[in-house]
């Protein structure tokens, strides 16, 4: 029975000449609703990072005139998703702001944006979140309906380095969602400094490569490149998934192999996940 | 068809589930029996990774037989599917191969297509080439990774490094001259791709092309600086071209006419 579709190649067929900056940035102004939000996404997309795209996305994070049915902020969630991508640190008091969001969806991307910004401003309000202590927000509205983006709050804790939040993220190992287990078990293996005792975290996620969903390993796939653990280099390209994704995961390891970032710079780590990695081309 | 090949195939197409499609197709790929090629081929396009990843390693194992089919049905529709089939083709090595993977290398929309193809450029089974034609068949491999060294995709780059290096390695001695474009392209993607993973594979290749032996002094070779000319000229005129066909959404043949005209493999007697 063939697995669902999975469109790994996807962003390959978006055109970045379907518009210009200049165009965007009006389009992010106009009156066109459905113009505003492609164009927050495209200046994700494509790294637009200009002051002008960059002031216009933060006061996107306010919008009040695009509405879904169910009460959701679609320019919102777009714009706090470029802003992440754009990696200019004005936008985090107001990605900050965002996880207070009633849409469950602001609130996952502005985790994820605060995480891939890097700067530690944002712990308490995750912490708070993480904690559901932050009044007037709706959970998600589809099944498994989640009180809070937990796994997007976990990852952003670990790659954050927010080690006083070790106690409150180990529960998660238990949640009965596999993927926020796995985001438990990433974050703690980036929060605990003795390498032994981090590896624990990293086996449990080297664990899930071998599980029945495809779905699953994919995610678990996504954690170990993140967080670069040497030694699911194995497993990862053995594990039944799609090659571009063991690509992307090896990556991870490598890079966090690189030891002094000029030639030549390579130690056994590294030529082991390279000759892995060739072989999967 | 024996018995037995009947009874695997039909394993696979009876099979109901992810895993057992995966079992099934990994027994008649192990059999290595030609009669399994087109049902292989078929199990390329089931979106199902581990079962596309044993089709494509007994096709390899079958080798020669499975080329023409696999040039044949190479999915013009799936990616997916194109991109094992490239694989597959990379994999066996076989000089009918070369002009499929220049074109997929350099112009396919779908960048697991040109990454499969950019390795399988370097590690073509270049003695199996008529030797009137090696050269050309060479030239043109390595234009086509000087150029696809500059994908917009890391692991496209990521991949071209490595067919590079085998190609590096492949010609080291019969022609000492090609060292220098692909040492100076090596040398640029070391020091400024913005991927660290692509500088560190650049690093490796370094590594293990200085290991190579010095080839002996030739006599009588062209001057060094006219070859720098020469490939300079060469270069020119392929990033002129490719800047015209990049917008074709597909692998474009047309590139590669001359070239496909001149290649004259025969095909095994049936």
């Amino acid at each position: 029975m063939p697995e669902p579709p999975f469109d790994h190649d996807t962003n390959e067929a978006i055109s970045s000449d379907s518009l210009t900056v200049e165009q965007a940035i009006a389009n992010l102004q106009g009156e066109d609703l459905g113009l505003r939000v492609y164009a927050a996404w495209w200046l994700g997309r494509f790294r637009v990072d200009e002051p002008l795209a960059i002031d216009i996305l933060i006061t996107a994070l306010d919008d009040e005139a695009d509405r879904t049915e169910a009460g959701g902020y679609p320019l919102r969630r777009n714009a706090a998703r470029a802003l992440g991508k754009l990696g200019d640190r004005r936008a985090v008091p107001a990605l900050i702001q965002a996880l207070s969001c009633s849409d469950f969806y602001v609130r996952e991307a502005a985790a994820q944006s605060l995480e891939l910004l890097g700067d530690p401003s944002g712990i308490p309000a995750l912490l708070a979140l993480l904690q559901d202590q932050i009044p007037g927000t709706l959970p998600a509205p589809e099944p498994p309906y989640l009180v809070q983006p937990y796994d997007a709050i976990l990852e952003a804790l670990g790659t954050l380095q927010a080690s006083a939040a070790v106690p409150l993220i180990v529960p998660f190992l238990q949640h009965e969602i596999p993927r926020i287990q796995y985001a438990a078990a990433r974050a703690l293996y980036q929060l605990t400094p003795d390498p032994r005792e981090a590896s624990q975290y990293g086996d449990r996620l080297v664990a899930a490569l071998a599980g029945d969903e495809l779905q699953l390993r994919r995610a678990a796939l996504a954690d170990l490149g993140a967080i670069g653990y040497l030694a699911a280099a194995e497993p990862i390209a053995q594990t039944l998934a799609e090659n571009s994704l063991k690509l992307i995961a090896l990556k991870g390891l490598l890079e966090t192999q690189i030891q002094q970032r000029q030639p030549p710079g390579l130690n056994e780590g590294a030529i082991r996940v390279m000759a892995l990695m060739d072989e999967l081309l | 068809m024996p018995d037995t090949l009947k009874t695997l195939i039909a394993a696979v197409d009876a099979a109901d589930s992810s895993a057992r499609l995966l079992e099934a197709v990994q027994d008649l790929a192990n059999a290595a029996d030609v009669g399994a090629v087109p049902t292989l081929i078929a199990a390329l396009s089931y979106n199902n990774p581990g079962a596309a990843v044993a089709a494509v390693d007994g096709l390899i194992k079958i080798g020669e037989p499975a080329v023409p089919a696999l040039l044949d049905q190479l999915d013009r529709h799936n990616y997916t599917a194109r991109a094992w089939a490239i694989r597959a083709l990379a994999g066996i090595g076989d000089p009918r191969g070369l002009t499929t993977l220049l074109g997929a290398a350099t112009a396919d929309f779908a960048m697991s297509v040109r990454r499969a193809a950019a390795r399988g450029l370097g590690t073509l089974n270049w003695p199996q080439f008529p030797a009137d034609e090696l050269e050309m068949a060479q030239a043109e491999a390595l234009d086509a990774l000087l150029f696809v060294c500059d994908d917009e995709e890391w692991v496209v780059r990521y991949a071209a490094v490595t067919g590079l290096q085998a190609l590096a390695a492949a010609i080291w001695h019969s022609q000492p001259d090609w060292r220098t474009p692909i040492l100076a392209k090596l040398d640029q993607l070391g020091t400024q791709d913005p991927i660290w993973a692509v500088r560190a594979r650049v690093w490796w290749a370094q590594q293990q092309l200085q290991q190579l032996p010095e080839p002996p002094t030739s006599v009588g070779a062209e001057p060094i600086h006219e070859v720098i000319a020469n490939w300079r000229s060469t270069l020119e005129n392929l990033y002129r071209r490719k800047s015209q066909e990049r917008p074709l959404p597909e692998g474009d043949p047309r590139r590669f006419r001359d070239l496909a005209a001149s290649m004259t493999v025969p095909l095994p007697e049936a």
